[in-house]
């Protein structure tokens, strides 16, 4: 997708979604109540139809070719963008997905296992080191320093005599 | 004038209580090295580190960010010097001249420069702070709902006005910001408000470090690696005492260019939207104009470097003014400060002087701290900082994802919010490929339910009468000027697009 035809769909899907907060917004009284100024809804409803106006308008000025964008025809997003920043954003997501499953911690070992040693391919040494080292720094902050438990799902029973040390 | 020295002599000295100084020092170090990386700025760097705040009390908490601040802005030098590329936006104009100098061998006296310009701006502007902020918050004492809600308005038209960045796709990013901001409880009313499929994690908002992460840690990450493709090579940087001091001697080549490039700074940074990197490039401008050998800027003069360095500090300094006196931020770092003076319980705006003033003049105090044990810890650790610069993006990058991520689900600890955090920085990704401007939004979702709350309060008072704003003068000159600040950049684009239109066929012909 050239970055014209991607200006032109993100500003359709934009418009749309300021739809969509509109509607969601009318739910409420969106309406002037006398004596008392705008309702419960009107902020965010004429905040959203202001975000569908200027969505109209980068279409009109898409459609006129006047912003830089709608004259570019360069690609939106080269291959190696693609995996650069697809394997960043892939690697989050399998971070926060398997933090559900597995809890935060063992999800960050393996987050950092397959950031350092397959996509940086640094020395196993190195690997062990940052995989353990930096959720260790993690749980020594925030659950003994900050006490804000991060969540652990089912291996929190893992962790019950470390809190019997913490705690004791 | 006895009253304020007594008053800063107090923040100096809470300032220099064990706590407090060691978070300037630790805040500056750490602020030196978020500067320094490339990609990541003072705003990052505040933005990540905030939520570890709730350790200390809200002082040395405001002291460690401020430091933060304050040493990113030293730090955005380095990379520019060494690596040619700059560490933060506030740091563009200093690759101009400071990359040419480190090429032709002379990275430590560019480095050095900068460090003492840094130091000359931080502490002109300091100081003007400290002169200016006393006043200005007893004059905003007479706002009431409407002016605040018009000072709010002026702040959003200056982003509109001064960014400089696409007007329909700037205005989309404000709203945004505000209906983020508008999600959860109505705060007049109670009622749930925009709660998407009854999720419940939508009922206690959009905290605005849930946006403030995902734009400035993920999505800046992943912008950073999309341009430098994970690739760096730092110039090699030696530095003795001997040298430093033979450096430091230099200063008389470039004091002028330094003080007029911290006083602009100082001026620009006060202005919301205008902030740290207008300043850099206005400043590195003025020395060029008026400098004897303006040929010679680009290829390695000196005060290329040292004039948008003392500008882009001063600026940093300028932008808490709004922030603490009118409870306005002058440039997203301050939007994050402020944010976090709310979560700390504190009211940012002219009765911050009088309610809580050991915390103001200790963050003044700090900023007087933070900029001496910044030009030390700057000059001394010049090639630490280079030798961490040359980190590989596959360690830097998965260690800044993992504080994004736990950094993001600290202040309300649900992973509703980390997600949401993760959508907001691919989303903010793929709009600033577009030229959406995202610092907007952040500055929107922060003041988004203050705007609100002075505005329906504002209505109540005049039983539902809009005329409120125009009619009281203060917040009818906000108006005035707000509306003056959208529609001369709109003019001058609709002038400059008729004349291209108009010449066009002359030259066709």
């Amino acid at each position: 997708m050239t970055v014209k035809t991607a200006e032109l769909v993100m500003a359709i899907v934009l418009a749309l979604c300021s739809i969509g907060l509109m509607i969601k917004s009318a739910e409420l009284n969106i309406t002037w109540i006398e004596g008392r100024g705008p309702g419960s809804g009107a902020w965010p409803f004429w905040l959203s139809a202001g975000m569908l106006l200027c969505c109209l308008l980068t279409l009109y000025r898409w459609i006129r070719r006047i912003t830089p964008e709608s004259r570019n025809t360069d690609l939106y997003m080269t291959r190696e963008t693609v995996v650069i920043v697809g394997t960043s954003a892939g690697a989050i997501l399998f971070l926060l997905a398997a933090t559900h499953l597995i809890g935060l911690y063992f999800s960050l070992m393996l987050f950092l296992l397959f950031y350092i040693k397959y996509v940086g391919r640094h020395s196993w040494a190195l690997t062990m080191a940052l995989t353990i080292g930096i959720p260790v720094f993690i749980f020594c902050l925030f659950e003994w320093a900050l006490k804000i438990p991060l969540p652990k799902s089912i291996t929190e029973p893992l962790f019950y005599p470390i809190y019997d040390l913490m705690y004791s | 004038m006895g009253e304020i020295l007594g008053l800063l002599g107090a923040g100096l000295l809470q300032a220099l209580e064990p706590l407090n100084f060691s978070m300037i020092v630790l805040g500056v170090i750490l602020g030196l090295l978020v500067g320094a990386l490339p990609g990541l700025g003072s705003v990052n760097g505040v933005a990540i580190l905030l939520p570890i705040t709730f350790l200390v009390p809200p002082t040395a908490a405001i002291m460690f960010l401020a430091a933060i601040y304050y040493g990113a802005m030293y730090g955005g030098a380095i990379s520019s010097i060494t690596l040619g590329i700059p560490g933060a936006s506030t740091a563009v104009a200093t690759v101009f001249d400071g990359r040419p100098l480190a090429v032709s061998g002379k990275a430590d006296k560019a480095l050095t420069a900068a460090a003492v310009a840094s130091f000359i701006g931080g502490t002109i502007s300091v100081i003007l702070f400290t002169l200016f902020a006393p006043p200005l918050a007893e004059f905003a004492l007479k706002f009431g709902p409407a002016e605040e809600f018009s000072l709010m308005v002026l702040a959003f038209a200056t982003f509109i006005g001064l960014g400089g960045d696409d007007i329909p796709k700037t205005i989309f990013s404000i709203l945004i910001g505000l209906v983020l901001a508008a999600i959860g409880l109505d705060i007049i009313s109670g009622q749930p408000r925009m709660i998407f499929g009854d999720i419940s994690g939508f009922m206690h908002g959009i905290n605005f470090l849930v946006l403030a992460i995902g734009i400035y840690g993920i999505g800046e990450m992943l912008w950073t690696l999309e341009q430098t493709k994970g690739q760096v090579t730092a110039h090699n940087v030696k530095l003795s005492l001997k040298e430093i001091i033979k450096d430091i001697k230099d200063v008389k080549e470039y004091i002028g260019t330094t003080t007029l490039g911290s006083v602009l700074g100082y001026f620009v940074g006060t202005l919301p939207a205008a902030g740290a990197t207008p300043a850099s490039l206005m400043s590195y401008g003025l020395a060029k104009t008026f400098s004897k050998e303006p040929e010679t800027f680009g290829t390695g003069n000196v005060s290329g470097v040292a004039a948008p360095e003392a500008a882009n500090n001063a600026a940093s300094t300028g932008s808490m003014l709004p922030m603490i006196t009118l409870g306005i931020p002058g440039s997203p770092t301050t939007a994050i400060l402020l944010g976090g003076m709310i979560i700390w319980g504190l009211r940012p705006g002219p009765l911050l002087f009088t309610e809580h003033p050991d915390f103001v003049w200790g963050l003044i105090g700090s900023l007087y701290v933070a900029n001496l044990v910044t030009l030390v810890i700057n000059l001394l650790f010049i090639p630490l900082f280079v030798k961490i610069l040359t980190l590989p993006f596959t360690i830097l990058a998965p260690t800044i994802y993992i504080l994004c991520v736990v950094g993001g689900y600290a202040p309300t600890q649900t992973m509703h919010d980390v997600w949401l955090m993760f959508l907001f920085g691919v989303v903010g990704y793929l709009l600033r490929k577009l030229d959406y401007p995202v610092a907007p939004a952040v500055l929107a979702i922060v003041l988004g339910p203050l705007a609100e709350r002075s505005m329906r309060q504002s209505l109540i008072s005049s039983q539902g009468d809009p005329l409120i704003f125009f009619e009281r003068p203060i917040s009818l000159t906000c108006i005035l000027i707000a509306v003056a600040l959208i529609l001369v950049p709109v003019y001058q684009k609709y002038k400059r697009r008729k004349n291209a239109n108009k010449s066009e066929p002359e030259a066709e012909s």
